[in-house]
């Protein structure tokens, strides 16, 4: 089933035109990603989804986005967006605050206040990010003090607290050593029963081992999707073919 | 050209050496010889009378309560001008609020005196009886001159906030609000706590203004329209006819404010070193 659609989506910074005529449907309970060169709006198509891209000033959207068929931007209260579609950002940003407050944060802002309701969710959460057994002894020291893996992995944890139905990945893993990538990327394959994922990510390895399509982005264009396999063995345009063989980007 | 740099950098010590020495070479003698507990605990200050008593207690207190008056009206009014400006002013208003702020800096304190002369006291006369000039006077007064150095350090702080939590609130379906309140806000706390220590510092030092408009009476004040006297006021008032001993216990009231404000420039440090270990 369609989770997210988008169609004939246009998005201009000020008179710079950042995405042109995007057509593109993301797939429940699969993940997606999206690959090009730097610079082709792979972050912004992302941050369009959940309409982090309001922050910008100038940054106009016309088209189509729609949620299980609701459009976004249309009377859709824009924080409950954000709560059903969740973000994990290129470099880690937890709070300066207690690893537990990082993950009740979500919760408390949706009004759960009871103490053992917040207490299952942050276990629930943290073991859903498989980061559990390393942090239930260090609940209550700062998120500042993990490491930066360990951090990635408690963004994940206090994006899932909210219970959100899609997880936006930008580049999630990039400043990641291989051996928390490969956790991350396992955290992903098992999330996916439950969550719809979309995942921005240079790496073609990755988009290869976990990704059921891809969608090849070039200046703004968004250039061919289908199968993760098919763009990958047998890409139908000459650009992507260019692009995953490492000719050009 | 070195030396140069080492003389002028050397200068701001040896007035802070220099101011120390003349303190304490006139006060502490006074002080011994009024006694630490009378000088420091009295209630009694007659410096004419037969024999005199030099108790600066109220004094103490009064400069303890006009500034806590003015923290608790100036912090919660700087601290949300600050989040205010840092976050949510558009910039035209910004282009207005923000030098308005500093023009309040740039104002000489008489003429914040003249302002409370004028309008706060004869307003706290009418409305709560009694003859106005008062610790609530003294306190509304402090209050607005504190608010430009608690904008200014609380806004700084605020704006020093890496924007990534701002974004990973909102991104949580939290609203502006929340997350300036609930994420930037308490990630700026030691930077806008510096703010608050340095607008204590300035009120405990203030002078003039209060002079003006706290009624000046030696007591603990038990109402907030009764008159207080701080001891700043007193060293001002006093020092134009007072000599020999009188003279001597005024430099050491200078002494006892001068501890506060190494106590407060002390905590400031605190706050700093403890801030730059946990950022
Ligand atoms: N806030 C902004 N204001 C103006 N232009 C922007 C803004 N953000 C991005 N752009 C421009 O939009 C284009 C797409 O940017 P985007 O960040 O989406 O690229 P990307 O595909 O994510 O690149 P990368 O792989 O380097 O992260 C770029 O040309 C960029 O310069
Ligand atoms: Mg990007």
């Amino acid at each position: 089933m369609d989770k997210f659609t988008i169609k004939n989506m246009n998005l201009y910074y000020g008179k710079f035109h950042a995405l042109k005529d995007v057509n593109l449907s993301m797939q429940e309970n699969k993940i997606t990603a999206f690959i090009g060169p730097s610079g082709c709006g792979k972050s912004t198509l992302l941050k369009s989804l959940n309409r982090m891209n309001d922050l910008v000033e100038g940054c106009k959207i016309t088209g189509d986005i729609r949620l299980d068929n609701e459009d976004i931007y249309g009377n859709m209260d824009v924080n409950i967006l954000r709560k059903r579609v969740g973000m994990v950002f290129q470099k880690a940003n937890p709070f300066p605050m207690s690893v537990y407050d990082n993950i009740a944060y979500g919760p408390r802002t949706h009004g759960i206040r009871k103490k053992s309701e917040l207490d299952e969710i942050v276990e629930s959460s943290l073991r859903d990010a498989a980061i559990w057994d390393e942090l239930k002894d260090r609940l209550k020291k700062s998120a500042l003090g993990l490491s930066g893996g360990q951090q990635q992995r408690l963004c994940i944890a206090r994006a899932l607290a909210v219970k959100p139905e899609v997880l936006l990945m930008d580049e999630a893993t990039s400043a990641l050593d291989p051996i928390s990538t490969g956790k991350i990327e396992e955290l992903c394959l098992k999330l996916k029963d439950q969550y719809t994922i979309i995942m921005v990510t240079h790496n073609m390895q990755q988009a290869l081992r976990i990704a059921d399509y891809t969608a090849f982005f070039l200046l703004g264009e968004m250039i061919e999707y289908d199968k993760t396999d098919q763009i990958f063995s047998n890409p139908k345009e000459k650009k992507t073919e260019e692009y995953i063989t490492g000719r050009f980007g | 050209m070195q030396g140069v740099f080492f003389l002028t950098a050397i200068t701001s010590i040896a007035a802070v050496a220099l101011i120390c020495i003349f303190l304490f070479y006139n006060g502490v003698p006074a002080i011994a010889e009024i006694g630490f507990f009378d000088f420091v605990g009295g209630q009694q200050w007659a410096p004419t009378n037969q024999p005199p008593s030099y108790g600066i207690f109220c004094m103490i207190v009064g400069s303890i309560y006009v500034t806590a008056g003015a923290i608790i009206i100036g912090v919660p009014i700087g601290i949300l001008t600050a989040v205010f400006l840092a976050r949510f002013c558009p910039a035209p208003l910004y282009k207005i609020i923000k030098p308005a702020t500093e023009l309040l800096a740039g104002i000489p304190s008489i003429v914040y005196g003249f302002f409370g002369l004028m309008v706060v006291v004869p307003f706290i006369r009418d409305t709560f009886g009694g003859n106005g000039s008062s610790l609530l006077a003294a306190s509304v007064v402090l209050g607005i001159m504190i608010l430009p150095t608690i904008i200014g350090v609380s806004e700084s702080a605020i704006r020093a906030v890496p924007e990534p939590y701002y974004e990973g609130s909102l991104a949580l379906g939290a609203t502006r609000e929340r997350s300036v309140f609930r994420v930037m806000l308490p990630a700026s706390k030691s930077g806008i706590l510096a703010g608050v220590v340095l607008g204590i510092g300035r009120a405990i030092g203030e002078t003039m203004a209060v002079i003006l408009i706290a009624g000046n009476q030696v007591q603990i004040p038990t109402s907030l329209t009764e008159g207080v006297r701080t001891l700043t006021a007193n060293i001002v008032l006093e020092m134009g006819y007072s000599t020999g001993l009188h003279r001597q216990a005024l430099i050491a009231t200078g002494v006892v404010l001068f501890v506060f404000i190494l106590l407060i420039t002390l905590s400031m440090q605190a706050i700093k070193s403890r801030s730059e270990k946990n950022g």
